[in-house]
């Protein structure tokens, strides 16, 4: 993946560059910083970038739009490119064209469950559904007796209990009251919740990591202008090892996200194999929030603890994401019981396998 | 953003899964035959010449050498199977192993032809045991400060001073070592140190075990009272060890040695826990295979850069912080899981057995081949801290 060579992924850097910079958000208090950049983002087709042409999409690899979202995490992007793609993702799966505007995905976790009816209706209750509240449109993971079905719900139908995630981003409760979808058809064979948790796991796990490698950077650069004790803070031993362990936990993260996500892109299933990657990956890549996060903090000092420092963006973003689509803890004991049942013997085979 | 964080998602070519079959069909061979017990990684000072021989008859031991010195011009990436397979299984490759990783490729860059010629395949024969003299009792992580000296005489050097903490050096045949051939200069107090390749089992060598909290016996102290070593043996620039340094510690740090030495206990807690484990211990294995699984994907990316010829010293350090880190707590959450394991699990006595091991292994982990604070330091520098 050399990114450079890349006309995707350079349109999408170049437009978060330029208009989803970290400063000039944070102190954008009116939130009209939204508008443009979800329109150059539309213009650029990077929403579906996911979707076929023939669905209404941009018909981008998944490799592309990973390293899309990996740039966007780098950047703690607000918008809901990563939602509308994920959702534009689970409705191709059923070749259910895709609306334009923005979209989010529902279930966004292992335990919530939607259900059909046998008349067709969706009833149930998802939380922490990511920006639910900014969504035209919700794509839908449902259960019904004859299997599972994929849904596309118009927004204003529904329900939407207004919340926060740490990172100030709409997180909110999502109640379908027995609503008629616009459309819905029967997933793939083989495609269940599990599927759509795995695949926005990996998502949120590029996202991590990316704001991780953006949390190194600013630590960095912080670190070689602050000055104490007539040094610049850079110089001390202490500092430098905490920067060293900052840059372990930042590339574990990528590592891991990078290797799940081309797993993903290059797998006909959603076999063990990828069931290792994209969990590891999670769990993997929230340990680092939590560790890589307290160091990027402790390096700032008191003013990363400022709202009007942009370190915030990207630690309470990284800290958030652990709780979309399972968290940590959820995927270790869900990865913990399947190397469990396949025995002793089996586990390094199955670490070796990738 | 840091050009130091790249771990591309390489992956193992196919020609491996081959090799990995062969490579556990064999070791299977070794342990039905009574080679070593996998189980046991703390048996005595083991030491299996002939072992070692099998091994180099299948081309296993400098594997991506050349093969006019009876290399086989394999990848990295195999180099790899082979090694991650040796490890897991608790394979005594302490004979051959240091050879193997470092001492051939140093020979391969810096020795006389004809030198590479008698000895290199040799270790490809899996008949020579190598050790690494760096350090001295006043010199550890502080390299270049070694004292050791080596003096010019007729035809060669004499070697006065002692090394310590040496691994193998009581069964090595060869060590390569670093001394003093001139003083530091006030520019660069690095200057002044030259590699070379000393003959072991000689006069004027003294090898004195050193035992271990352990119990066994791996490192030494060696003691060198006018030593000859003839100038042929001198590897590289005199005086200038220190340019020579880097690119070996991309080897030495980065393999699946540097995460795997402890893995064993992990293996049977999940034996223990059989196959009803309550919440916390299904919790905790899926912790530590998701975190083994990273470390393992970092340095097999790390392998597929060394193939692509470039020198990854600060991603091997990341690797090697990581993955010693790991293998050290390892059996610390280890022996935690397995606090509520049933106490009729089958194969309790074995998993304390290991965990008793492991638990004094573990401090070592993190002090050979660059301590932690070595490491972060490097890991420093490559951010642009120092």
């Amino acid at each position: 993946m050399a990114e450079s060579e890349n006309i995707v992924i350079e349109t999408a850097e170049k437009i978060f560059a330029d208009l989803a910079d970290a400063q000039e958000i944070n102190h954008d208090k009116t939130g009209a910083w939204t508008a443009p950049l979800w329109q150059a983002l539309t213009d650029a087709g990077l929403p579906l970038a996911w979707v076929s042409e023939e669905l209404g999409g941009a018909g981008a690899s998944l490799a592309d739009g990973f390293a899309v979202l990996g740039a966007a995490g780098r950047f703690a992007l607000a918008v809901p490119l990563a939602e509308t793609m994920l959702a534009g993702w689970l409705l191709a799966q059923a070749n259910i064209a895709s609306p334009g505007g923005e979209m989010t995905v529902a279930p966004a976790g292992p335990k919530d469950r939607i259900t059909q009816n046998p008349d067709g209706m969706l009833s149930g209750r998802a939380r922490g559904v990511p920006f639910a509240k900014a969504a035209k449109h919700v794509a839908v993971l449902a259960h019904g007796v004859g299997g599972i079905s994929i849904a596309l719900v118009d927004a204003a139908e529904l329900r939407i209990e207004s919340g926060l995630n740490l990172g100030g981003d709409h997180s909110d409760t999502v109640i379908f009251d027995n609503v008629a979808p616009k459309i819905s058809k029967p997933a793939p064979a083989g495609f269940d919740q599990t599927t759509l948790m795995l695949m926005g796991g990996v998502v949120r796990s590029l996202q991590i990591a990316g704001a991780l490698e953006s949390m190194l950077d600013i630590s960095v650069k912080y670190s070689n202008e602050r000055v104490a004790f007539e040094k610049k803070i850079s110089k001390f031993q202490a500092v430098q090892h905490n920067l060293a362990k900052l840059a372990g936990e930042s590339a574990a993260a990528l590592a891991a996200a990078t290797s799940a996500a081309d797993a993903i892109a290059s797998a006909s299933a959603f076999d063990d194999a990828v069931f290792l990657e994209a969990v590891s990956a999670k769990i993997r890549c929230a340990e680092a929030a939590e560790k890589g996060g307290a160091i990027a903090h402790q390096v700032h000092g008191a003013i990363g603890f400022t709202i009007e420092h942009i370190l915030h963006r990207y630690s309470l973003r990284a800290l958030a994401w652990r709780d979309d689509f399972g968290s940590e803890s959820f995927w270790a004991v869900e990865l913990g019981n399947r190397i469990v049942a396949r025995g002793a013997d089996e586990l390094w085979p199955l670490v070796a396998s990738r | 953003m840091t050009a130091a964080l790249r771990f591309d998602p390489i992956r193992l070519p196919g020609e491996c899964e081959q090799l990995r079959k062969e490579v556990r069909a064999f070791l299977a061979e070794e342990i039905a035959g009574g080679t070593f017990n996998p189980f046991k990684p703390n048996r005595e000072d083991i030491d299996v010449p002939a072992f070692c021989r099998r091994v180099g008859e299948r081309g296993w031991i400098g594997m991506t050498w050349p093969k006019k010195y009876g290399g086989h011009e394999r990848s990295f990436l195999e180099r790899y199977v082979v090694t991650e397979e040796m490890r897991v299984a608790n394979a005594p490759t302490r004979r051959f192993f240091v050879a193997d990783r470092q001492s051939g490729p140093i020979l391969l860059k810096y020795a006389p032809e004809h030198v590479k010629m008698d000895i290199l395949p040799r270790i490809c024969r899996g008949e020579l045991c190598f050790s690494i003299g760096m350090s001295e009792p006043n010199s550890g992580s502080d390299l270049f400060a070694a004292k050791t000296r080596a003096t010019k005489t007729d035809g060669g050097y004499l070697i006065n001073g002692t090394k310590i903490w040496t691994s193998s050096a009581h069964i090595a045949d060869y060590m390569i070592a670093i001394f003093r051939t001139s003083q530091p200069t006030k520019e660069n107090r690095r200057h002044g140190l030259t590699q070379f390749l000393v003959k072991m089992k000689q006069p004027g060598i003294k090898v004195n075990p050193i035992e271990q909290i352990t119990g066994q016996f791996e490192f030494n102290e060696v003691v060198f009272t006018d030593h000859f070593i003839p100038d042929d043996h001198v590897l590289g620039e005199i005086d200038g060890a220190w340019k020579q340094a880097t690119s070996e510690l991309a080897y030495e740090r980065s393999g699946p040695e540097r995460f795997l030495e402890t893995y064993y206990v992990l293996t049977e807690l999940v034996r223990a826990v059989g196959d009803k484990p309550d919440t916390r211990s299904a919790e905790g294995i899926g912790r530590l295979v998701a975190q083994l699984h990273t470390m393992r994907r970092m340095s097999v990316s790390v392998a597929g850069m060394l193939q692509a010829g470039k020198e990854p010293v600060v991603e091997a350090s990341i690797v090697k912080d990581i993955g010693t880190v790991w293998e050290q707590q390892l059996p610390h959450r280890v022996r935690e899981l397995a606090a509520f394991v049933e106490e009729d699990a089958g194969n309790r006595e074995t998993l304390e057995a290991q965990l008793a091991f492991a638990i004094k292994t573990a401090p070592k982990l993190t002090i050979q081949g660059g301590t932690t604070e070595v490491l972060r330091g490097i890991i420093a520098r490559g951010l642009g801290l120092r």
